[in-house]
């Protein structure tokens, strides 16, 4: 039970247990370009779903990190804060941005897998 | 109104460029590799950038030409060699400035090098200000290239022999295919380079001659990121109609000999300031970590008083860290003064620093 489900916001979440990881998808680092700033949510603090949950910025602009689903920020991944090109480099597993404990696990039937994702990604960039 | 494009629009679309429009022209934001690829290619090795949309403005005329403008624009232009070039402002009478512009004496003129967004405003006023006594032609059948970097110099010799023993801020005629080009040794990335002007038949040749002898398109992302860390100013940020050039910590462009005589526009404004100071002026900011602070950015002094406001910032991809410019209370304005940046609703540490971030590599004395 690893399924990747993804956000209309380009975040890609993966539930293992009762804790969910969340990161940008690569569609979302090609449309930003070169990442050179994170921020990440506290962790013990609470996000909810569609809420904002950190922000990343390329050389043009800034942009919010949406969390797809809601829940207790358990972990952020520093190594991204430390140095946001690694989010360029390997945008959906090694530079993840947080981890949550679910709160609601049916909230990920919102989400679209990753062929939905994938035609909706094609789609919003045309 | 239809969206321009310029002589190498065909090439930056093969060299996968993504567009924005700028100034009404489709102009290439970046390439493939990227903004910050794009920027530190520029620094190491030589950057070409399409600038086709910027205004090449040839004025023609003798020496009451030289006289004319010398009412409008702060230099001293009498005294000016042919082939030199100037950087100055075009200013209404209380001195705030229309545009910022790169002025060369001619054989037979001038030629004013004019920002996109600007020439056309900037020819109706140049025209009313001379009263039409002289030949004007804002010159759409050539391009403008900019070939940047350290290893530019060599690239473009290999091209056009001579180039290297031009020095910066002058030019000459050279010819390219039997065509004529204006070249300058001059550019706004803080690097050594050149500006070519060229008929528009030939530009995308011309710049497929620089790829292959190892240059690469950078867009004006990286264009942006560059001139920041030099500490440039860009025209509808740092400058505008409500900025001065004393406020604008330009006043070096301002000839002394021509403020001790007076008899040009915003003379009036300039020679005050000069003499009594300024309320607000601009300054190089660093912030302390990682934050980026963009343009509009709030200044706060230490007491959470508004002092300024950020005019440019982005990450420096040199510096390796954010990088700012902006306009703060005169009194908070030396260097190593704390100040904070309100970005997201929340405050950060930054100080008043020296410009440019990153130290300018230009030639200045190969031909002496």
């Amino acid at each position: 039970m690893s399924e990747v489900k993804y956000s209309k916001e380009h975040e890609w979440i993966k539930i293992d247990g009762d804790v969910a990881t969340v990161g940008i998808t690569k569609h979302a680092t090609e449309l930003l370009g070169d990442i050179v700033f994170a921020e990440l949510p506290e962790k013990g603090s609470n996000v909810e779903k569609d809420g904002t949950a950190g922000v990343v910025e390329s050389t043009k602009a800034a942009s919010d990190v949406y969390t797809p689903i809601s829940g207790e920020v358990v972990d952020i991944n520093q190594t991204i804060v430390d140095d946001p090109s690694k989010i360029n480099q390997d945008p959906e597993s090694s530079a993840w941005f947080f981890k949550l404990k679910v709160k609601d696990k049916s909230e990920m039937d919102t989400l679209m897998n990753k062929e939905d994702y994938d035609k909706f990604a094609k789609e919003s960039s045309s | 109104m239809e969206i321009k494009k310029t002589p190498l629009y065909k090439l930056h679309q093969n060299n996968n460029a993504k567009f924005v429009e700028f100034a009404g022209y489709q102009m290439p934001i970046q390439y493939a590799e990227g903004i910050v690829e794009e920027h530190k290619f520029t620094r190491t090795h030589s950057g070409i950038f399409d600038v086709s949309h910027m205004g090449q403005l040839f004025i023609y005329g003798d020496n009451n030409l030289t006289e004319d403008l010398e009412k409008i624009f702060p230099l001293d232009l009498k005294n000016l060699k042919i082939n030199h070039s100037k950087y100055s402002f075009l200013m209404n009478d209380d001195a705030g400035i229309y545009d910022d512009l790169i002025v060369t004496k001619l054989e037979k003129g001038f030629l004013i090098i004019l920002n996109a967004a600007c020439k056309e405003n900037d020819f109706k006023i140049l025209s009313k200000l001379l009263n039409d006594k002289y030949e004007m032609l804002l010159d759409e059948k050539r391009s403008l290239i900019a070939i940047q970097g350290p290893k530019s110099v060599k690239i473009l010799n290999n091209i056009i022999y001579g180039v290297a023993n031009l020095n910066f801020m002058s030019g000459n005629w050279f010819s390219f295919h039997d065509q004529k080009v204006y070249i300058t040794r001059s550019g706004y990335t803080g690097e050594d380079g050149f500006e070519v002007s060229i008929l528009n038949e030939l530009s995308e040749k011309f710049t497929k001659e620089l790829i292959d002898k190892g240059a690469k398109l950078i867009g004006l992302g990286a264009r942006d990121t560059l001139r920041l860390e030099a500490g440039l100013c860009l025209y509808g940020h740092e400058l505008d109609k409500d900025k001065t050039p004393v406020e604008a910590n330009l006043k070096w462009a301002i000839s002394k000999d021509r403020v001790s005589k007076g008899n040009f526009i915003g003379f009036n404004k300039i020679s005050k300031q000069l003499n009594d100071g300024v309320s607000k002026i601009r300054v190089g900011i660093k912030p302390e970590g990682r934050i980026i602070a963009r343009e509009k950015t709030k200044i706060f002094n230490q007491s959470d008083s508004h002092i300024g406001e950020i005019t440019s910032g982005t990450f420096g991809p040199s510096v390796n860290g954010p990088v700012a410019m902006g306009y703060v209370e005169n009194e908070f304005s030396k260097k190593d003064t704390k100040i904070f940046l309100e970005v997201r609703g929340k405050k950060y540490p930054a100080n008043i620093c020296g410009l440019p971030f990153y130290k300018k590599n230009y030639v200045k004395g190969v031909n002496k």
